[in-house]
């Protein structure tokens, strides 16, 4: 080594803690998401869903659906393109927990816990590095509706807070599959589970077709199913402007996801790190 | 043998346990590693290696037993443990996707260190240890030699006091098994204690001030290389036979006589350890008795192998290069 002239400081004349702290810890989790946002530029085809899904799917179910179920395409689109959004972005939040899978299944995981950082921080950071995947998942669905002649009724300024409303959302959910990463035996196994999660609850709702023409003993789940909440407060925000009880069910909900599975996962996380 | 700098024990280990469903994968484990020192942990596959440092590296919960690290218990103060520890394991603990520099900078932030100082560093450790380079590759186009290279330049980013290595040189090449034998040995020159794991006898022989021998989850030996060697006799008495019928009766004879385990190394040569040099004469005198012809008769200094060979009833390197997961976390 060409520095042998550093001595290494022994261990006894170190200044030494034994716990991270509260800015420690938020340091070590942006870290992480740095990491995580690293990641992605290395690795650009984590991208193809949230980018090529909305891409897809938009003018495929306006164009299939908006003859048959609101007269023409065009007013269609106030009603497809949130529905869109919800799938595009649930989609992206399951991802979130087959990546976490992979990643702590990783001999770099073991890195991270021989490491005097934060326990926490590996979640919180892979967390927040995919809200840049619902970022641009909104950004392309509504971009997408804009070529084909969506022009919502609110203003930008609302549509902006549909957007940030859906992403928040997504984030809140992706804490339950988070927690199905940390309890599954194997990446393909949480994306089995995660999908028998994911069809009921973006098909059985509001977002392709009126819930007026679903049958009855369905109507109940789909009324009942914090999806449809969401796309109606989307709906009401990108159309009229207005914040109806919808908006605050549908926040009320993914808080409700959140206060249970952030505690479940981090305790379930937090086992395995210290193991 | 280097004076170690400071006193004091760097690892202290007591009846350490752990036990994975019917395996005890280690079963009571002490070791005592005094600081500034290169400490071998000698064993087979299997042997409950990486286990024993998976729990000094806080990396595995003891079941039973006690550690500690520069006197600081690794279960009650783990974080202060992993201040003090660098860790390389068998398989390149770093991020594969990422480039060598990105992983060197994540790292550096993780250990504390601000943007600026944690860009330095890791110029400077990519310099150290020749990867420059491929500073900007990402690992996973990285050969063999170039990630634990890597893996250990990351694990010195804190300058840890002490460093555990974990296999550091299976699967390696012989020209980049002596280069990171030259790294190590300039590790301890620097003020680190190390601890390294190995299944090469040769390594713990070259390398290590003391060695542990583990096996099964126990230690069986412990002691400096020579004084191991000198354990199990100071030198080793080769028969070669005539008849290699005659190698099961030549056994027994040898075993009688010298009063040790002897070992049939080949269909017509029989092996023992010897203490004394004058038994040939008895073993020889013994074997015409017997009416067993030789067509040679060698002493050899003895090599670790039979020190190992003796202690456990294996042969350490009976296989080659390959490595199992000796009871993996889940």
């Amino acid at each position: 080594m060409s520095s042998s002239a550093t001595m290494i400081i022994p261990a006894t004349e170190r200044n030494l803690k034994n716990s991270r702290g509260f800015l420690g810890t938020i340091r070590d989790s942006f870290t992480m998401a740095y990491r995580g946002l690293l990641k992605f530029r290395h690795t650009p085809e984590q991208f193809f869903d949230v980018v090529l899904q909305p891409i897809l799917f938009v003018p495929m179910f306006t164009y299939i659906f908006g003859g048959a179920i609101a007269g023409n395409t065009k007013a269609y689109l106030p009603i497809i393109i949130p529905g869109i959004l919800a799938q595009t972005i649930i989609t992206a939040s399951l991802v979130t927990g087959t990546m976490l899978r992979e990643d702590m299944d990783k001999g770099v995981f073991n890195r991270f816990k021989s490491l005097p950082m934060a326990r926490i921080a590996p979640l919180a950071g892979a967390l927040m590095a995919d809200t840049v995947r619902y970022v641009i998942a909104t950004t392309i669905t509504f971009a997408m509706g804009y070529l084909l002649g969506y022009r919502p009724g609110a203003g930008l300024k609302d549509v902006l807070a549909a957007g940030l409303l859906v992403i928040f959302f997504a984030w809140c959910l992706s804490w339950i599959f988070a927690f199905l990463g940390m309890i599954a035996k194997s990446a393909s196994g949480v994306q089995g589970i995660s999908l028998l999660i994911l069809f009921p609850l973006t098909f059985l709702s509001n977002a392709f077709v009126p819930i007026k023409t679903l049958p009855h003993w369905l109507q109940g789940f789909v009324k009942a199913n914090p999806v449809s909440h969401l796309i109606t407060a989307v709906r009401q925000l990108t159309t009229y402007g207005t914040i109806g009880h919808d908006f605050w069910f549908s926040i009320g909900g993914a808080l409700i996801i959140v206060a249970v599975f952030a505690p479940l996962t981090v305790q379930v996380y937090m086992r395995k790190a210290n193991s | 043998m280097k004076q170690p700098k400071r006193s004091g024990l760097a690892v202290e280990a007591q009846d350490l346990v752990k036990v994975f469903g019917d395996n005890r994968a280690v079963d009571g484990v002490n070791l005592s590693v005094p600081t500034g020192m290169i400490y071998g942990v000698l064993g087979p596959n299997g042997a409950g290696k990486t286990t024993v440092i998976n729990m000094l590296a806080t990396l595995l919960k003891p079941d039973d037993g006690t550690a500690k690290i520069f006197g600081h218990d690794v279960q009650k103060e783990s974080q202060i443990v992993r201040q003090l520890i660098g860790v390389t394991g068998q398989y390149a603990s770093v991020d594969e996707v990422l480039s060598a520099t990105e992983n060197l900078i994540i790292f550096s932030r993780l250990l504390g260190l601000s943007g600026p100082q944690a860009s330095k560093k890791a110029k400077d450790l990519l310099e150290e240890f020749g990867l420059t380079e491929a500073a900007k590759r990402p690992i996973s186009k990285f050969s063999g030699g170039m990630r634990r290279r890597l893996d250990l330049a990351v694990s010195l980013i804190a300058q840890p006091p002490l460093i555990f290595l974990d296999e550091p040189t299976t699967g390696l090449d012989p020209r980049t098994r002596t280069q990171m034998w030259n790294t190590i040995r300039k590790l301890v020159d620097s003020g680190s204690t190390i601890l390294l794991t190995t299944q090469y006898l040769d390594e713990a022989d070259q390398l290590a001030d003391r060695i542990a021998v583990i096996d099964k989850g126990k230690v069986v030996a412990e002691g400096t290389p020579s004084e191991l060697k000198s354990s199990v006799g100071t030198a080793t008495l080769l028969l070669k036979l005539a008849s290699t019928n005659d190698a099961h009766k030549a056994l027994g004879i040898v075993q009688d006589v010298l009063k040790v385990r002897s070992q049939q190394v080949d269909a017509n040569k029989v092996s023992a350890p010897m203490s004394n040099p004058e038994g040939v004469t008895d073993v020889l005198v013994a074997l015409r008795g017997a009416g067993i012809h030789l067509s040679g008769v060698s002493v050899q200094e003895p090599t670790l192998d039979e020190v190992f060979f003796a202690l456990t009833g294996n042969s350490v390197t009976k296989d080659g290069t390959d490595n199992d997961e000796e009871g993996e976390t889940e």
